[in-house]
């Protein structure tokens, strides 16, 4: 690969990442249990497109073939899609949404805090915008992980098997593989095997205050640096990419 | 202060559209606990940068007037014009004393 493919590749990975998480928290709009809450959970959404956009928009720049930001989000397929296999989890009850957001707003911080260093004044940029919005999409996650938590004898059990659901998702995001390497060594990418101590104490520290319990199953699963996903991200690709490729010229 | 319908209790916002500007009364949200309070006031009413800074108070802490009295609150001061500063002369050139 050339530095060039390497660069890319990194940029689709995060780009999906955040579209996808973006288009879970789309999901919740109208459903919301209140609409202070319905209205928080899509502003989050809007931050995650912006912050997918940034990345794709690059990515297509990198890439040098002319695909747009729309291109890549809405023309390629669940093989070619590279999100954390944590972001794509249906969002199930609140607490399963919390839970998700929770375990990756803890790990998006560390990791924009880590690019904000970035040798690549692009990827820099991305990232002292996303720190700040991260900072305050971890502070909802983590103050709704307590209060449900800390709640009700049904909202702690909820958000138990919220938190053990989707535990096994949680090492896909400190994966290295030889790109993620490669942009590491260059001062480029963040070494995220680094991250995890961080984000450990982070989630003991909440999990603690939330009454929780840390789960001991340590088998992680992996696959999306691959484009192998759960069944669930076709489906949500099937919904989302339907009208750009009904009306592939289609504006509003 | 209701809490039938599960929605929390219903808190007043008042944003600072910058610094140093008074706090403006801009509406209510509902919310369990005063973190809560602050983010859906943040997300509801800052949304387009209207705000520097925001309070929320639980609406059961405002002290209303009463509407019934509003006879003998508001009308003693009706025929008091001279309380207006419309005697004065704007010195020339002055846009506000």
């Amino acid at each position: 690969m050339t530095a060039q493919e390497i660069l890319f590749q990194y940029c689709l990975r995060m780009g999906d990442t955040h579209n996808v998480l973006a288009h879970r928290m789309g999901e919740w709009c109208t459903n919301g249990h209140i609409l202070e809450e319905d209205i928080a959970m899509t502003n989050i959404a809007l931050d995650h497109i912006g912050t997918s956009r940034a990345w794709l928009i690059y990515g297509g720049d990198v890439e040098g073939k002319g695909r747009t930001e729309d291109d890549l989000a809405f023309h390629r397929d669940e093989r070619s899609y590279f999100n954390m296999l944590i972001t794509e989890l249906p969002n199930g009850n609140f607490a399963d949404t919390i839970a998700r957001n929770f375990m990756f707003d803890a790990f998006a911080l560390l990791y924009y805090s880590e690019l904000a260093n970035s040798s690549d004044e692009t990827l820099a940029g991305i990232a002292q915008k996303a720190i700040k919005e991260a900072k305050y999409h971890l502070k909802h996650s983590s103050n709704w992980m307590v209060r449900l938590g800390d709640g009700t004898e049904e909202s702690h059990q909820k958000m138990q098997i919220a938190i053990n659901e989707v535990w096994r998702f949680t090492g896909n995001m400190f994966e290295m593989d030889d790109i993620d390497q490669n942009l590491a060594d260059a001062g480029i990418g963040v070494d995220c095997e680094k991250l995890k101590d961080a984000w450990m104490s982070t989630i003991v520290n909440t999990l603690k205050d939330a009454t929780l319990t840390i789960p001991e199953n340590n088998y992680m699963l992996t696959g999306s640096k691959k484009g192998v996903h759960t069944e669930a991200l076709g489906h949500m690709l099937a919904e989302m990419q339907s009208l750009a490729r009904a009306y592939p010229d289609a504006k509003w | 202060m209701s809490v039938d319908n599960n929605q929390g209790e219903l808190w007043e916002v008042f944003i600072q559209s910058k610094n140093n500007l008074p706090y403006k009364h801009v509406g209510s949200v509902h919310a369990t606990d005063k973190e809560m309070a602050l983010q859906n006031a943040r997300d509801l009413y800052t949304r387009r940068g209207e705000g520097r800074g925001i309070w929320v108070v639980p609406s059961q802490y405002i002290v209303a007037s009463d509407p019934q009295e509003n006879a003998e609150f508001f009308d003693p001061s009706e025929d008091k014009i001279y309380r207006h500063p419309t005697f004065y002369v704007m010195p020339e050139g002055s846009k506000n004393i």
